[in-house]
């Protein structure tokens, strides 16, 4: 595969990504395009490093000392792996959305308040109506009008999930990374979460790690199937699905259904 | 069979009972205890004068005990000062920015300076901070010291209580889930805002109670204070004059001097005071953790 180079229908651009933790190689020359407003699917079985991928989108790899990552990955033509100007910009141009919903410990209001307010917004009539917007957004509006002050713990999973959602659009982001946000969640919730994803593509570009084929075979615009840290297939879900060319993506396909 | 297993779980259950009733009884009987052998000096002064009055002459039947509650207060607040930022730093670099390895590094560390014997910080006091004091500390505050001082005791206090206090607070850091950081992360916040806002904010009871334990340890410590803060009757606000907390009274005075008439019921009035206040201490602790969790 030769090294991709940034354009303008793909919002994001992986280009010879390596990820080691120690001897351990995690992640073998990644090279993928995001395209945007889709929905991407970076399907695989656990452990083959879907996750270590999307967090490096995010940067948040830089918390883990241990792992070494080289390569580049292009936002525009701007390379954000290998910079460390203006991190929060970065990171706040990508709402991630993790496995289980951690809600920040405080209430409602201000989980979704809290991007508007490390940006520095302080104009009260403003965040209301953020708050509001993106609330209505996730369909969580009317569950919770009359308890924003109420602890955003006191919410079921499935509703912290969708808060989470909302509190990561409220800081305008043009991405969604999302990993396996319907995992913790009951059949119904997830489903709302699915729906909202179908949705929210008009306006964001849609990256989501799931091990979950059916769910690969719902919502999938672009498939990038893994397998031990390498990218063995990527393509539409049709062709991959119904003509897989390698052995592990058709053992997948045929254990996963 | 079956008969054996019933009576051997009824045993257990018993037991379990009367072990906790006694731990539950201990502080009411030490209470009782103390005020009973204190009762006598009640024939001879208000409880209101024996804790405000600053006028202590044993010998001449006077017991004004305010000297020892300040100076004990003024020595625990400066402690506090001491190993609230410390503590608090110390903990979140080490559980949040710090390397696995370094945490690994100071857990034993810490475990070896919690497990001390006080009286090894008494004489490090004597030996280092009380010099330090006299030579540098009070010279630049342009004042003269002895260095057995309010702010020596302070000092080697807080030294003491500062492995009890990290531990706990690491303890309570580490319960921080990563996914947590990272959620606030990606929301655009720095390292240390999503520190402030997730670490620190959100752990507000697990912290209070971490320095209210720590707290009450230090009210109580005697030894190594009493080797460093001087030992002098007095009610001070200056931190470089000497104090005499009240540990420290009874610890010196217990066993001597018993032929003053009441001087023995005025330690046990001492003890009692010790308790009533580490019992305010509790409950004050208690109250702002009530308060904290609710939010």
């Amino acid at each position: 595969m030769s090294p991709l180079t940034p354009t303008d229908s793909n919002v994001l651009t992986v280009s010879h990504l390596n990820v080691y933790a120690g001897d351990h190689h995690i992640l073998r020359d990644i090279n993928l395009e995001i395209p945007s407003n889709r929905i991407t699917v970076l399907l695989g079985p656990s452990g083959c490093g879907k996750t270590t991928l999307l967090k490096c989108m995010n940067k948040l790899t830089d918390l883990y000392k241990e792992l070494k990552v080289s390569g580049n990955i292009y936002i525009g033509n701007d390379d954000i792996l290998n910079t460390t100007h203006n991190i929060p910009a970065i990171r706040q141009k990508m709402g991630l959305l993790s496995q289980r919903p951690y809600p920040l410990p405080v209430s409602i209001y201000k989980n979704v308040a809290y991007g508007l307010k490390i940006k520095g917004i302080r104009d009260r009539k403003l965040i209301d109506f953020s708050v509001e917007k993106h609330l209505r957004e996730v369909g969580l509006w009317d569950e919770v009008k009359n308890r924003l002050n109420a602890p955003a713990t006191s919410l079921s999973i499935g509703q912290q999930q969708r808060l989470c959602l909302a509190r990561g659009l409220a800081v305008k982001p043009a991405i969604i990374l999302a990993d396996e946000p319907t995992s913790a969640l009951d059949p119904i919730s997830s489903k709302i979460i699915e729906h909202l994803f179908r949705e929210m593509k008009r306006h964001y570009t849609i990256v989501l790690v799931t091990h979950v084929l059916r769910q690969a075979i719902r919502l999938a615009d672009h498939v990038i199937f893994m397998c031990d840290g390498r990218i063995v297939e990527q393509g539409s879900p049709s062709d991959l699905f119904s003509h897989p060319q390698s052995d592990e993506l058709r053992a997948y396909l045929i254990d996963g259904n | 069979m079956l008969l054996k297993r019933i009576l051997a779980d009824k045993a257990n259950g018993l037991w379990m009972i009367t072990s906790l009733v006694t731990i539950l009884a201990l502080p009411l009987v030490i209470g009782t205890g103390l005020y009973l052998k204190a009762s006598p000096l009640f024939d001879q002064q208000s409880f209101f004068s024996l804790v405000f009055s600053a006028d202590w002459a044993p010998s001449e039947g006077r017991f004004g005990f305010r000297p020892y509650i300040t100076g004990s207060l003024y020595v625990t607040l400066l402690s506090f000062l001491f190993t609230l930022p410390v503590c608090l730093l110390s903990a979140i670099y080490l559980t949040q920015f710090s390397s696995q390895w370094l945490i690994r590094t100071m857990h034993p560390v810490i475990d070896v300076l919690a497990g001390l014997p006080s009286v090894i910080y008494g004489v490090w006091g004597v030996l280092i901070v009380v010099p330090l004091v006299a030579g540098n500390i009070a010279p630049a505050f342009g004042t003269s010291s002895a260095g057995y001082s309010i702010l020596s005791g302070g000092i080697v206090l807080a030294i003491m209580c500062i492995p009890y206090i990290l531990n706990m607070l690491i303890e309570v850091f580490r319960t921080v889930p990563a996914g947590l950081i990272e959620a606030s992360l990606s929301m655009g916040a720095t390292r240390w805002e999503s520190v402030k806002h997730v670490v620190i904010r959100g752990n507000y009871p697990g912290i209070i109670s971490a320095y209210g334990l720590g707290i009450a340890k230090a009210f109580g410590e005697t030894i190594a204070v009493m080797m460093v803060v001087g030992n002098v009757v007095k009610v001070s606000g200056n931190p470089f004059d000497a104090a005499y907390p009240l540990p420290a009274l009874i610890a010196n005075n217990y066993g001597e001097m018993l032929s003053i008439p009441m001087y023995d019921s005025a330690l046990m009035f001492a003890a009692f005071l010790l308790l009533i206040i580490i019992l305010i201490f509790n409950m004050i602790f208690r109250y702002l953790i009530h308060k904290t969790r609710k939010q």
